[in-house]
């Protein structure tokens, strides 16, 4: 090699055929995709380590934060007795009471808002002003309105969930190109069917961002419901944990409360890439 | 000679205050391949918007078949400057697009995309195609409604020469094929005499006619014939004298 050291920026030397580079290029691609899936687990496989260490060690109470191996036979004893199942179903199915009401009419509205001026002028400024208020400011008057059974829980996460709809559409629909609209208007398309055929999948980037936001917000409305006023659920589960003393119990709630999380937005993940995949974007290795 | 397919006379087109066109007035026969070439600003593509109906706020008098113009598919198809594929549709979608859902699986979008030599890239989506397969997509959609008259708008300016030259040839033969009369607008005076049999040359500020060139050259043609450079040199002279604001004609 001593020979062929490099004299510039061009660089000629070893010449191959195209396609070699480039199947490599791809088999990198996919060792890059697979390391850096290993790669994310190290960090978390560290703290564990470190975490059953230092407990084991005595340096932190196990009652404060009982180590990994303790909630490993926490999850156990809780799904022994159906308690875990029972109340990450109830949570399950609040969210998705919640979260259809919510982003459902933040579809419907943030349509009328945004395919029509008129709805715009008459309850845009409303909706603008509605938004402002924290969304929890609304929890004593729920409760004060519809009593502490199911509703208020399901009325707040619905809250939750409307607004990023409602408004990830809205601005979508705003930001639709002006020449595909002429473009459907050459075809003759009006109303509904214009709706239906250039401004909906337009504004469907736009949606899924809300739409992804609002679950979101619908979880963390759960909690918040659930830590005030129940008797099930993984909120409930939490404050039982905190009032008994059990930290094992709360931490389980809360990884349960992350998986179910995690799985509910990868369904709307898995959804959006189904549906979006016509869409013209900078992928990221794997994303 | 039968009846014009355009009939156009504009005394004036404003938008806002500002006059864009003054006094144009020319017909185009059916059959006829014919150019708007001119600066810009001259208004040759909103006489195009206004020949295809989505412009009615203009003063004087537009004939289109035999009535004002109007958004009608099976009489006026339209390509634009940017193919204007909708995205999430895939190629065949897009053809077919005036039949709704069911448009793609219509035998004519797999005749169109054959014709255009898109048969293999019926179930892309346009942002798998390149820019001169877009356009070939465009061309073929403008043609599926069997309209007697294509407009097309700058409908080559966005690719590379060498795509160009092999747009214009494939826009040619397909236009023959379907008995298509043409009027394009184009800021290329090449691509008009080449394509056209008339060219008609606008000057600006206000738009107005400034004169034409007829181009008697049998199609198929060589675009080495120096008859073809001639009539090039004549629309030349008829732009720069609109330049020099004298209005030849």
């Amino acid at each position: 090699m001593s020979q062929v050291a490099s004299s510039g920026p061009v660089e000629q030397a070893p010449r191959r055929t195209r396609a070699e580079p480039r199947a490599r290029f791809r088999a990198s691609l996919a060792l890059a995709g697979l390391t850096a899936r290993v790669q994310g687990l190290i960090v978390p496989a560290v703290l564990v380590a470190i975490w059953e260490a230092v407990v084991r060690g005595g340096l932190i109470p196990a009652n404060l934060l009982p180590p990994p191996s303790a909630l490993i036979a926490t999850v156990r004893e809780l799904l022994a007795d159906g308690t875990l199942q029972q109340n990450m179903l109830i949570s399950s199915l609040r969210v998705l009471a919640g979260f259809s009401i919510g982003a459902g009419l933040g579809v419907v509205i943030g349509a009328a808002v945004g395919l029509s001026a008129k709805a715009e002028a008459l309850i845009g400024p409303t909706f603008q002003g509605l938004r402002a208020i924290p969304s929890l400011a609304w929890v004593p008057l729920l409760l004060l309105w519809l009593g502490i059974d199911e509703t208020p829980k399901i009325v707040l996460i619905a809250i939750g969930a409307f607004f990023p709809v409602y408004t990830g559409l809205v601005s979508g629909i705003h930001n639709v190109d002006r020449k595909l609209v002429e473009f459907g208007r050459v075809y003759g398309l009006k109303g509904a069917t214009l709706i239906r055929r250039i401004f909906l999948p337009a504004a469907l980037p736009s949606l899924f961002v809300g739409l992804r936001t609002g679950l979101s917000l619908a979880w963390m409305f759960l909690v918040a419901a659930e830590l005030i006023a129940a008797t099930q659920g993984l909120g409930y589960l939490l404050s039982d944990g905190r009032e008994t003393g059990r930290a094992d119990e709360v931490i389980v709630a809360i990884l349960a409360l992350a998986l179910l999380g995690k799985l509910s937005d990868s369904i709307l993940a898995g959804l959006e890439h189904w549906l979006l995949r016509w869409r013209d974007v900078y992928k990221t290795i794997g994303a | 000679m039968s009846q014009p397919l355009i009939d156009l006379s504009i005394s004036a087109k404003r938008f806002a205050e500002r006059r864009v066109i003054a006094d144009v007035a020319f017909q185009v026969a059916p059959g006829e391949i014919v150019s708007l070439v001119g600066p810009s600003g001259c208004g040759k593509s909103t006489l195009l918007r206004i020949i295809a109906g989505l412009d009615s706020d203009y003063e004087g008098r537009v004939s289109v078949l035999g009535h004002p113009p109007r958004l009608r598919l099976d009489e006026v198809g339209l390509v634009f400057q940017e193919p204007r594929l909708l995205p999430w549709l895939t190629v065949a979608q897009n053809v077919g697009f005036e039949l709704g859902a069911k448009g793609a699986s219509n035998p004519r979008v797999a005749e169109l995309l054959a014709e255009v030599g898109l048969a293999d890239h019926a179930n892309a989506y346009p942002k798998q195609l390149s820019g001169g397969q877009a356009q070939r997509a465009a061309i073929a959609r403008g043609l599926f409604s069997r309209p007697r008259l294509l407009l097309l708008d700058e409908p080559f300016s966005a690719v590379d020469a060498f795509t160009r030259m092999r747009l214009q040839d494939l826009l040619k033969t397909v236009a023959a094929r379907h008995d298509a009369t043409l009027l394009l607008v184009t800021h290329d005076v090449g691509e008009a005499v080449y394509l056209s049999d008339r060219v008609i040359v606008l000057a600006s500020g206000p738009g107005r006619l400034s004169g034409q060139v007829r181009v008697d050259i049998a199609h198929p043609r060589d675009r080495r014939d120096p008859q073809l450079a001639k009539h090039e040199g004549q629309a030349l002279e008829l732009l720069e004298g609109a330049d020099a604001q004298v209005g030849a004609a």
